[in-house]
């Protein structure tokens, strides 16, 4: 192990922005199995999802992944509200989410995948932008510009997110409906709905989320599945459905990872998010932020 | 039935399977017949904990894997005869399912979910960076050509697989119809109201998760010499954590007779679709015959059988749990 | 004599939002004791924390003359400490019976009382003949009305064969012979020396079974006594009328 300042420095740089993505790849659960109390372990395979989608468009039509991304967000909305509305019919309404809602979306994680696999194969897959390549230099700061972009618009996300919620109705009412359905019901807001809308959006930010990934790092079907830990880890660390939480919660994640990848070798990298999650529910199953 | 009945039944049942396959002139059909035979297991396991208890396990292939590189690293050491591997397999992974179960089952079901994924990694990170048993370039197990009296070497592992099937449909009977039994559907049920009525629920859920694990680590425990070349990435592979859902949810959940039903049919067919079609194909057909079931038909095959017949749950002989609607007004 | 039950000082509090304030109770063998309140007074915290399900911060419980900190819930219904939901919570996948079974096979066994399984079983017939529900006793809880679904709910608290008994609004929804069967049953359980703790609504049945009754509102006890002195109470009168 060769200790350097510089070293050091880059990693906990690095870390930071990774964790600014992570944070983007975690918001979509944070409202899902934070606040709506549903276990969405799908969700990594709607972010690959939208990381194909990238990838289709970019190389068919040369368009820049995140404007692809923004474009398709009402697309993937409409497909978590039709997810939703097939999760409640099934499970919810019969208080069957445990066991079956739980393997409802196990079964859709895998379908997505092997679907893709089927369609793309197993071959990585690029983008090419603008973006990706370029390297800012800040002092003995080494920072690529293909993870600082996904960084700041990740953030720019979360921070729409967080307004949507505290400022809008539809934002409060989510909020609500986690705590008391029937003070909604008194209101005549139908908490289904308003339900139906978040998990919307929560599928929503996975178009997002799919565009940065496949800028960060070139992506195959399986990609996936190392997300899902660090997706929960995210979130049971930062509070469940905090979102200030998630971010803090991702970026230390990202240090943490960076550090142990630069000083331990990348192959131990998994265990890190699945180990902290482990952790965290042991320890502290409320998180940093707790709730 | 009284139990020794049922295992005189199943005996005899399994030497027909055997002769059946040595009659069918093929080994082939021994090889194939392992893996339905591992996932009768399997399946099994996964049901003590997910169907009775209503925990759902994430990562069976992390102890059907801990089973497996037991036997590598004893083999590396001194070839144990099989036997004695299944019971370091299944010790090493009931103790393992213990600790496991120690540290999350005190956190609500979904949390117990996504920790046995985290842990299924973090087994598979350490197994990895493990360079005794292989690492990830993997280990290599000299599968002996005959064994007395048996003969050919498959042949031995289909019967321990055959065994080991029956005694876990048997311990999954043994459990149903006993206290232990009624103590997990009350844990399925309402896990609050069952610590209320004196149920010691993390004791129980603890038995639960150490059983399971411990029978999981004993189909595992043989795979290297069925297999000869083991690697981490198929060993982990997640096809053993859906297969092992799939299987029990198709089949039916509330009984012994699900997992065995849902083992066999969708294990045969995907023997059969691995030599006719793709796998990736296949593992498509098991995610969306799991999610069909689920929405379809939460209780299974067993479940619309019983609807078909609808006979009423005590014209069976023993207790059936049968999954209800629950009405919306009870919490 | 000592008291079965004796709660100090127990506080409880869900984030910043203070349930249950300074709450001390002694509870005698034998006693017949009313809780009353209005909605939201803390009755169901109170004994969800005096049954485990709950932790309070402040206070202690001593039960049976032990003190009970700490112990998971099951152990507290082991120990004789049982109590009816106020939403009743059946075993959807049990059938009646079954339902019955479970105290008696979990609570009851671990006292070292060696039963058969003929003698479980009819035990659990005789529990559901006196409730009324003996005609379904093979049936799931979901054919049941809500009514009936209380009833089960108290029945198989009993099967616990508690010391102390506390019924959490095991009458709403009946009818007035259905509250006097429910309290004679009661009164017949504490002729046999069970202590009741009755939480209700039905200002009738609650004056007419306590022997002592005890208010809460907001959080804390304001009152303590014979049920005729503590109803002239005026906070008490306050609470219930302006």
């Amino acid at each position: 192990m060769i200790f350097s300042f510089d070293l050091l420095i880059n990693a906990v740089a690095s870390g930071i922005l990774i964790g600014g993505f992570y944070a983007a790849v975690t918001c979509g659960v944070s409202i899902s199995f934070g606040i709506l109390d549903i276990v969405n372990i799908a969700h990594p395979a709607f972010i690959i999802l939208g990381s194909y989608v990238a990838y289709i468009v970019n190389t068919t039509f040369g368009v820049d992944p995140i404007v692809t991304a923004i474009v398709a967000t009402p697309l993937f909305y409409v497909l978590g509200a039709g997810i939703y509305q097939v999760y409640y019919v099934s499970f919810e309404k019969r208080g069957q989410e445990s066991l079956r809602g739980l393997a409802f979306f196990f079964g859709l994680l895998f379908i997505t995948e092997v679907s893709l696999v089927l369609y793309f194969g197993v071959d990585y897959r690029y983008v090419d932008a603008a973006y990706i390549g370029p390297s800012v230099h800040f002092g003995g700061l080494d920072m690529p510009l293909r993870i600082l972009v996904p960084c700041l618009v990740s953030l720019l996300l979360i921070a729409i997110l967080q307004l949507i919620l505290k400022r809008t109705f539809i934002g409060r009412a989510i909020m609500a409906v986690a705590q008391d359905h029937f003070a909604l019901r008194l209101m005549a807001v139908d908490p289904v709905r308003i339900k139906r809308i978040a998990f919307g959006i929560s599928i929503a930010t996975a178009s997002l989320a799919g565009a940065f990934l496949i800028i960060i790092q070139p992506v195959e079907p399986s990609v996936g599945r190392e997300y899902i830990g660090r997706i929960f880890a995210i979130c049971v660390l930062g509070g469940m459905g905090s979102l200030p939480g998630t971010v803090i919660a991702a970026m230390l994640l990202g240090i943490v990872e960076s550090l142990t990848s630069t000083f331990y070798g990348p192959s131990w990298a998994p265990a890190v998010s699945f180990g902290l999650l482990l952790l965290t529910l042991a320890v502290r199953p409320s998180g940093l932020m707790g709730r | 039935m009284r139990t020794p009945l049922f295992l005189l039944i199943c005996f005899v049942i399994a030497a027909a399977v055997f002769a059946g396959a040595i009659a069918f002139g093929n080994d082939y059909v021994f090889f194939a017949g392992y893996v339905v035979l591992q996932y009768v297991v399997l399946s099994t396991a996964w049901n003590i904990l997910g169907g009775y208890c209503g925990y759902v396990n994430f990562g069976s292939a992390a102890f059907f894997a801990l089973g497996a590189y037991s036997t590598v690293a004893i083999y590396k050491f001194y070839p144990l005869p099989i036997p004695l591997l299944l019971v370091v397999g299944g010790a090493v992974s009931g103790l393992v399912g213990f600790g496991m179960g120690y540290l999350t089952l005190r956190l609500r079901g979904a949390f117990f979910a996504i920790a046995t994924l985290a842990l299924a990694v973090v087994m598979e990170t350490l197994v990895v960076n493990w360079d005794y048993v292989g690492g990830s370039r993997g280990a290599y197990i000299v599968r002996p050509e005959e064994i007395y009296p048996i003969g050919n070497y498959i042949r031995y592992l289909f019967l321990i697989m055959l065994l080991l099937a029956v005694a876990a449909i048997t311990i999954a009977r043994l459990i149903e119809r006993s206290r232990l039994g009624y103590g997990f559907a009350t844990i399925r049920d309402d896990e609050l109201a069952a610590e209320a009525s004196g149920v010691p629920t993390l004791r129980l859920k603890l038995v639960a998760t150490t059983i399971s694990g411990a029978l999981m680590g004993m189909a595992g425990a043989p795979f290297p010499y069925y297999i000869g070349y083991l690697q981490p990435s198929s060993t982990f592979g997640l096809e053993y954590a859906v297969n092992s859902i799939a299987m029990p949810l198709i089949g039916g959940t509330t009984s012994w007779v699900g997992p065995l039903i849902g083992a066999v049919l969708l294990g045969s067919l995907q023997q059969i679709a691995t030599v006719t079609i793709s796998s990736a194909v296949n593992l498509l057909i098991v995610g969306c015959l799991l999610v069909g079931f689920v929405i379809v038909a939460p209780n299974g095959i067993v479940g619309l059988v019983h609807k078909y017949l609808q006979r009423k749950p005590d014209d069976f002989v023993g207790r059936r749990h049968v999954e209800t609607e629950s009405p919306e007004t009870v919490p | 004599m000592t008291d079965l039950l004796r709660i100090d000082n127990l506080g409880k509090r869900f984030g910043g939002f203070v349930a249950l304030e300074s709450i001390s109770l002694s509870v005698p063998a034998g006693e017949r004791l009313g809780l009353i309140g209005p909605n939201g007074s803390g009755k169901s915290t109170l004994v969800n924390c005096i049954c485990g399900t709950l932790r309070n911060e402040q206070g202690s419980v001593h039960f049976d003359g032990r003190s009970i900190d700490g112990f998971a819930a099951h152990e507290r219904t082991r120990m004789g400490l049982s109590r009816s939901f106020q939403l009743p919570r059946p075993f959807v996948s049990l059938s009646l019976l079954d339902n019955i079974r479970i105290p008696l096979l979990y609570a009851v066994a671990a006292r070292g009382t060696h039963r058969s399984a003929h003698d479980i079983e009819a035990q659990c017939v005789d529990l559901l003949r006196e409730v009324g529900l003996d005609a379904k006793a093979r049936r799931l809880p979901r054919d049941l009305t809500q009514v009936e679904m209380r009833k089960l709910e108290l029945a198989r608290a009993m099967a616990a064969e508690p010391k102390l008994l506390i019924a959490d609004e095991s009458m709403a929804g009946l009818t007035h012979s259905e509250v006097e069967d429910i309290l004679a049953l009661l009164v017949r359980l504490n002729e046999k020396g069970v202590t009741i703790v009755l939480i209700e609504h039905i200002m009738r049945a609650v004056m007419s079974f306590s022997r002592r009754l005890v208010v809460l509102v907001s959080g804390r006890k304001i009152a303590d006594g014979q049920p005729d002195e503590v109803m002239r109470n005026p906070e008490v009168e306050r609470a219930y009328l302006g």
